[in-house]
């Protein structure tokens, strides 16, 4: 007699798959809104698992751990605490480009994280390999897992990142693994299949680590970290989280690397025709690069360590997929690496995802209610961008239990709208990177103002405490307090004065001049001009930057602020999830195409789409405006 | 929409009319054209609503016309706004400086359609009429493109988009320094960015001066007379002249090196253009053949297709026949006076246009082909608004492009660091890329791609 299962059915609140970067947030910040959460992924010690370079930050993916971290997420806080090297880039430009990078301790970076979800009340990590999601009438209704154990649940949020039917290349060698070597996931595409969703397929890549003991480092040029540091957290300060640090180093390819490369160029998967799906332009193999840009002589290397716990260093810019031999050949002919040898080889991967134009901007699915996707299987790419999306679908996962309205950031708010509204409404062909040439209000966006952007945004969604949001206010009123100061301080033109600015090459006065106006000059900023402003109260180095930056860049942050009302008219006029464009009279067929496929929710991502001219969306306007009367009758949340 | 916006245009069809409306829409609109309007013993915000007032637009001093103003306020105008109409002397260069003057006080350039749209929005129109206002507005625009993209085809257009690419390469260069700061550096390159951005704001100068030089008066509808040689063009060409010799006027072209000549019929303007081999000999229309045929065809409003009457229709008359394609076209059977060999109804039941028998040697038959080309055009008046519109788009886009690269040279100039430049850069081409009916969409993604080796 066949034996009877015991209870094989668990209740929850959220359901997340996949424990990677946007998994982690999601997690995090649905339970700590109070629901009940079930984690889960292929393997425990996988959890935060930096598969690729060992850095977090970066160009515009430093905005998005700040952004992070102003709503109360977690990467911000995680890397502070096991960064090994820490640098801010671009500083000698302007204040809206200036970006955090920092190194990892890859190791400790998924400990700490993983110590953090275990010690957050109402989360629940699981290995296991969900093989299922349960919908039923367009809704969500739970997971299964390869075993058979259902887990119901009312929201459910897709991090598989690339380990949906993942594929590892180098050479001739093909294995069925995700990043890593790790299990890929067998069974969930066939079921996203299933519920009607379209999936596409990218590929990305990684390059070899070699042994630390094998390097000559003589050959390469140092590059240190910043001294000192700048946190990712605001909830930091620098003196918090000060530590010694470590190198990175600099070398570079040539001719040499070059040949080996040409010579062995048909042996690649990318050229042979084993690889079709589209890899990432801003992070190309080296193949590629050697490829599409003949008249390079040389590519620049950094050589990162992995950690302080081991000898492993990251190949940065060496990403391929040759095969092995021709890996250990090319790697030779770098200065410094003459001799080093290979610990883990490079590889291509290629992965399924979802097609994020199915999505809202809430990061859930437009057809099946409760099911959320976030990360790399919604097509980005980096530990960051991920983050981003994690944090917002866990607090819309949440907010849809609770009955609340969306949780939505749009381009103007930072640059996770960007982002998000870059997913979900152009159809992307390549893993997405953030860019800041992606941002159009860059002044505003900036990484030293994303707490003052973002976090009473993050406090009324409930993730950040009362202590937090009191020291918040503090600053918010330091600032404002001190602005309102200094536009009412005048340097006359004294003897003092004159010869301060002197002393800094600037031009003397000729009669009384603002504190302000002088804040402009470019040879000047507020700091500097103290001498000649008695008056000053004793700030913090954050408030002292606000008034600094928004001084100085008065003229140019008006001018994106005009902008963004100029965008924000469009972006509220919302489009019924239930309209007809069938009715739309007057669209342009390809217009109506597009707009029937994305299903914009506002008439300002309409104007967005490729292939939806401005005519189009004047006669969507009007047609809304004419309709107006159906617009409100239908909540945002009709399908 | 954008209530606070005050929007300009020329509201009456750019004919030779006797009177030309400028109107200007939106609160605020009877302030903003204060400073232009000289009313003797008030100023234009004393003025009684729908009352007309005789004066004088003046620019700086100087009178651009005289004209009859009305201030109608909200909501008893047209657009239900406060709105202003200044009702000028006809001729289209008239009304060209007068609504410039107002877009310079700060009024936006209508969009085609947009009193209509702002009327239907504001609640004057109702809801039954909503779908004309719809195809109007998409009708309008798309109109509106398809001009632009004609009046710009060949050298005037090749120019911008050169203009375009160099801004992009300089966008794309900055920016790809920023998001891979340890790739490529910026040292020294706003010095060695400034000249160029200086030259290429001259250029856009130049554009912008040229554009002015009355372009506008040589609008009406271009009309290509097409036909095998000896067909009688030329005698065509030459009756339409002496018709109204009177008014003949004629206009070096501002794009081409070539003589239009234009003629009045009724209200219209035909621009006869040289492009038909007009003024050249048969012999000349002959070695140039049928592409040039294609080219007149493709950039008239009207085609006079001109076959000899004398004898059957040989395989090159059909040939330019189906070159019309759907461009309005009217059949001429040329030397009626020497008797026809085919019938005229025959000929337009077969082919679907219009069919007259003529004879451009004594004129008879031509009287019925310009009232039927007045009947055809009639309908059309008010799609003519597009065309001046599309100029004085183009001007405005261009002088924003220009201001866009002074801000930037200001930024050089203030010593702040270059990632400001791009931002004015960008809006550089996305001003030029209006002119073109491009948008900027993913292009500086593409080219920091395309150009510049990215990444890790």
């Amino acid at each position: 007699m066949e034996k009877m299962r015991l209870n094989c059915i668990t209740r929850t609140d959220v359901v997340v798959i996949g424990a990677g970067h946007a998994g982690c947030e999601a997690a995090l910040a649905a339970a700590r809104l109070g629901k009940d959460t079930v984690l889960f992924t292929v393997s425990v010690d996988s959890i935060a698992m930096m598969p690729c370079n060992p850095n977090i930050g970066g160009s515009s993916k430093g905005h998005l751990v700040r952004e992070v971290d102003a709503l109360g997420g977690e990467m911000g806080k995680n890397i502070d605490k096991v960064y090994i090297q820490s640098k801010m880039l671009n500083e000698s430009k302007g204040p809206a480009v200036h970006s955090l990078r920092a190194q990892a301790d890859k190791r400790a970076y998924s400990q700490c994280m993983r110590e953090t979800l275990e010690n957050t009340p109402h989360l629940h990590i699981r290995q296991a390999e969900v093989a299922r999601i349960l919908v039923e009438d367009g809704a969500v209704k739970g997971v299964e897992t390869v075993s058979g154990w259902k887990y119901l649940a009312p929201a459910v949020i897709l991090c598989t990142g690339t380990y949906l039917k993942a594929r590892c290349l180098h050479g001739e060698v093909s294995e069925e693994t995700g990043p890593n070597g790790l299990k890929r996931a067998e069974y969930l595409s066939d079921s996203l299949r299933e519920a009607g969703l379209r999936l596409l397929r990218f590929k990305t890549g990684t390059p070899a680590r070699v042994d630390g003991r094998t390097v000559d480092f003589s050959k390469m040029e140092e590059q240190r970290g910043d001294d000192p540091v700048t946190p990712f957290s605001f909830s930091n300060r620098a003196e918090d989280i000060a530590r010694p640090q470590v190198s990175c180093w600099l070398t570079y390819t040539n001719e040499a690397t070059h040949a080996v490369i040409r010579q062995n160029i048909d042996r690649s998967p990318l050229f042979s025709g084993e690889i079709t799906e589209t890899g990432p332009r801003y992070c190309p193999s080296i193949e590629d690069k050697v490829v599409k840009f003949p008249d390079k002589d040389r590519h620049q290397l950094f050589i990162e360590p992995e950690g302080l716990y081991t000898n492993e260093l990251y190949i940065s810019g060496m990403s391929s997929s040759l095969p092995e031999d021709v890996q250990e050949a090319m790697i030779h002919t770098v200065p410094g690496l003459e001799q080093a040898r290979i610990v883990r080889n490079a590889y291509a991967i290629m992965y399924d995802l979802l097609d994020a134009t199915q999505l809202k901007h809430t990061l859930e699915c437009k057809a099946i209610r409760g099911l959320f996707s976030a990360g790399q299987s919604n097509g980005s790419s980096g530990y960051e961008e991920a983050a981003a999306q994690g944090l917002i679908a866990g607090i819309n996962a949440a907010r849809l239990l609770d009955g609340k309205d969306e949780f939505v950031l749009d381009r103007s708010d930072g640059y996770i709208g960007v982002l998000i509204d870059d997913l979900v409404t152009k159809e992307n062909t390549e893993p997405y990177r953030m860019m800041t040439s992606r941002a159009e209000y860059r002044l505003l966006l900036r990484q030293d103002n994303a707490d003052l952007r973002l976090t009473p945004r993050g406090y009324s969604a409930g993730l950040i405490g009362e202590e937090r949001w009191q020291q918040f206010l503090l600053k918010q009123r330091q600032i404002d307090e001190e602005l309102e100061r200094v536009k009412h301080v005048t340097v006359a033109p004294s003897a003092e004065a004159q010869c301060f600015l002197e002393a800094h090459a600037s031009t003397p006065l000729k009669s009384g001049i603002g504190l302000a106006e002088l804040v402009k000059r470019p040879e000047l900023d507020y700091d500097v001009l103290s001498p000649l402003d008695p008056g000053r109260p004793l700030l913090p180095p954050s408030v002292r930057e606000q008034v600094n930056i928004t001084l100085k860049y008065e003229g140019y942050i008006l001018r994106q602020k005009q902008q963004v009302e100029h965008f924000a008219k469009l972006e509220r006029r919302r489009i019924p999830a239930g309209i007809d464009y069938g009715d739309v009279l007057s669209l342009r067929l390809e217009a109506r195409q597009k707009l029937d496929r994305i299903r914009p929710e506002t008439l300002g991502q309409a104007s967005r789409i490729a292939g939806v001219s401005p005519a189009d969306v004047a006669v969507l306007q009007v047609y809304l405006e004419k309709h107006k009367e159906l617009t409100e009758g239908m909540g945002s949340a009709a399908i | 929409m954008d209530r606070q916006d005050i929007i300009a245009a020329v509201s009456t069809g750019l004919t030779a009319g006797g009177i030309g409306i400028v109107r200007v829409s939106g609160e605020g609109a009877a302030q903003l054209c204060a400073p232009l309007v000289r009313i003797r013993g008030l100023e234009l915000s004393e003025a009684q609503p729908n009352h007309l007032y005789y004066g004088r637009i003046e620019e700086n001093g100087a009178v651009l016309d005289e004209a009859l103003i009305a201030f109608l306020k909200a909501p008893h105008s047209y657009t239900a706004e406060d709105t202003v109409e200044l009702q000028c002397h006809g001729g289209p260069l008239v009304l060209q400086r007068v609504l410039e003057a107002v877009l310079r006080a700060g009024a936006r350039l209508a969009e085609p359609g947009e009193f209509t749209k702002r009327a239907f929005l504001n609640g004057r129109l109702d809801l039954s009429e909503a779908e004309a206002v719809m195809d109007l507005i998409s009708a309008d625009t798309e109109l509106a493109r398809e001009t632009a993209v004609k009046q710009l085809r060949g050298a005037h257009s090749a120019r911008i988009r050169a203009l375009r690419d160099e801004l992009l390469e300089k966008t794309a260069f900055i920016e790809a320094a920023l998001d891979d700061p340890e790739h490529y550096s910026l040292d020294g390159y706003g010095e060695s960015v400034r000249p160029e951005l200086e030259r290429l704001k001259g250029s856009i100068e130049a554009l912008l001066s040229s554009s002015d030089d009355g372009r506008v008066l040589a609008e009406g509808i271009r009309t290509a007379i097409v036909g095998r040689p000896n067909v009688g063009k030329s005698s065509l060409l030459n009756y339409l002249l002496g018709f109204e010799r009177a008014i003949v006027t004629r206009i070096p072209g501002t794009t081409r090196d070539t003589i239009e000549e234009s003629c009045r019929v009724g209200q219209l303007v035909l621009k006869l253009s040289d492009t038909a081999g007009i003024r050249e000999s048969d012999d000349t229309v002959e070695r140039i053949g049928i592409e040039r045929a294609r080219e007149a065809v493709r950039d008239a409003d009207l085609v006079l297709l001109m076959w000899d009457g004398t004898c059957p229709p040989e395989e090159e008359d059909r040939a330019l026949l189906r070159l019309c394609g759907d461009k309005p076209a009217l059949l001429l059977l040329n030397k009626a006076d020497l008797g026809l060999a085919a019938d005229p109804a025959a000929l337009e039941s077969e082919t679907g246009r219009p069919c007259f028998a003529v004879s451009a040697r004594d004129g008879r038959g031509i009287g019925a082909v310009l009232e039927k080309v007045q009947e055809m055009f009639r309908l059309e008046e008010i799609r003519q608004q597009p065309v001046l519109v599309t100029n004085l788009r183009h001007k405005a886009l261009l002088a924003d492009a220009a201001a866009s690269l002074e801000n930037a040279l200001e930024t050089l100039r203030s010593g702040a660091p270059e990632d400001f430049l791009t931002i004015d850069l960008m809006d550089a081409y996305r001003s030029l890329g209006l002119i073109i009916g491009e948008e900027a969409g993913e292009d500086l993604i593409n080219e920091i791609f395309s150009k510049f080796c990215m990444g890790k």
